[in-house]
């Protein structure tokens, strides 16, 4: 029987994509390493900040992990839980694994550390980069209801390799921050359609923000963590300029008031008004062809 | 603005569990709550007590979290532990869903 992804929570998430019993939890929940601002705000705070960080192993080699919560303030980074982050990361400077794992599920900076969250966010992505110039593939993996927005949208993209499952999202602004910025004649966030056309699993990978399209199964992802061992996809300055010079000829010839389904037939994509019914399978087999 | 409600409670139990890691239920978020099941802190005295600590944003129910923490309380007679809770509104019910959760959890924890 399949497991989504999706309903799973955070740590279930990670014992179920490791090897078995392989998951060693760094500053668990028992030492009580919380926010120091919510309960200053009247707000409940979580014992572990929202994100479990440790070391495992995936098909018997040793990788470093982090799976967020979204369920806890959506994911929202605070300055303990990107503190978690960035220690992860450092530590994979230090230890080699042969990958770091990214289990994302944010709404971005937690609004209310502000600026302590913004910073950590920040260190988050400088640290990924270290990491990646180091030759440690980082690998961003995401499946949960809240998707990856704000900061960590940013995050995910400073990663070799971003799985998603088209149940899945990854956006900067998120589609009420863009209603409410831009008004409803804009973007509709009710739209659930839309919204996902926008910015959903699919979208990202058909123009090529994710690399690998799965299915909201936990074993696809860990298949997808698995195929992405090893593979670590050096960050140059020629890489760098390739996909600015790509994004820029998209954003020039992308047609006037463009929705998804336009930037779809761009690209390619045949029968693109029928790509919202396909599965995961359908769609990576549109790129194949 | 008010703050967060910080409760104490403290029940005698008769059933000791054998050395466990800590078992963690349940997630912060609206309508939830998270409990975290650990022995009783090494070096502190073997009462027979079981000790209990909410963390809630939901003020002014002390006397409901008393009686479904004391229901929990009398149907496992827990001693030498310490339970605590960080909740966001979670109703009785759900409360005492993540509580006995916990217990299962425990039972697979201890040999």
């Amino acid at each position: 029987m399949s497991t989504s992804f999706a309903e799973c929570p955070a740590r279930e998430r990670v014992a179920r994509l490791l090897d078995a019993a392989s998951f060693e939890e760094w500053l668990p929940p028992s030492a009580r390493v919380m926010s120091p601002h919510l309960a200053q705000l009247g707000v409940p705070s979580a014992f572990d900040d929202g994100v479990v960080i440790g070391r495992g192993r995936l098909a018997g080699h040793s990788v470093f992990i982090a799976a967020q919560e979204g369920e806890f303030m959506g994911g929202g980074v605070g300055e303990v839980h990107g503190a978690k982050l960035v220690g992860l990361l450092q530590r994979a400077l230090r230890d080699r694994p042969a990958a770091v794992l990214l289990l994302a599920e944010s709404g971005g900076v937690r609004l209310h550390e502000a600026n302590a969250g913004l910073i950590a966010v920040s260190e988050v992505m400088r640290a990924v980069l270290d990491v990646r110039a180091a030759g440690v593939p980082v690998v961003v993996l995401i499946g949960g209801a809240n998707g990856c927005f704000g900061g960590m949208g940013i995050v995910a993209r400073c990663a070799d390799r971003v799985v998603m499952s088209d149940s899945a999202r990854l956006a900067m602004s998120g589609p009420e921050v863009i209603e409410a910025s831009h008004g409803v004649e804009e973007f509709d966030a009710h739209d659930r359609a839309l919204v996902w056309r926008t910015t959903g699993g699919k979208h990202r990978f058909l123009s090529g923000d994710c690399d690998v399209l799965v299915d909201d199964e936990v074993q696809a992802f860990r298949d997808a963590a698995v195929d992405a061992l090893g593979h670590a996809n050096a960050l140059t300055l020629e890489s760098l300029e390739r996909e600015h010079g790509l994004l820029a000829t998209r954003l020039r010839d992308a047609p006037a008031g463009a929705d998804a389904l336009a930037l779809w037939r761009q690209f390619g994509v045949r029968d693109a008004e029928r790509v919202p019914d396909l599965d995961a399978a359908a769609v990576r087999a549109l790129i194949a062809n | 603005m008010t703050g967060m409600e910080s409760l104490h409670y403290e029940f005698t139990g008769t059933r000791r569990v054998a050395a466990f890691a800590p078992v963690l239920v349940g997630v912060v978020g609206s309508g939830n709550l998270e409990v975290l099941v650990e022995p009783a802190a090494p070096g502190a005295p073997v009462d027979g007590l079981c000790r209990y600590r909410v963390e809630t944003s939901a003020r002014g129910f002390g006397a409901i979290w008393e009686a479904v923490l004391r229901d929990f309380q009398e149907r496992h007679r827990f001693k030498g532990l310490s339970v605590s809770i960080n909740d966001m509104g979670a109703t009785p019910a759900v409360v005492s869903l993540r509580l006995d959760q916990a217990a299962a959890g425990l039972k697979e924890a201890a040999p």
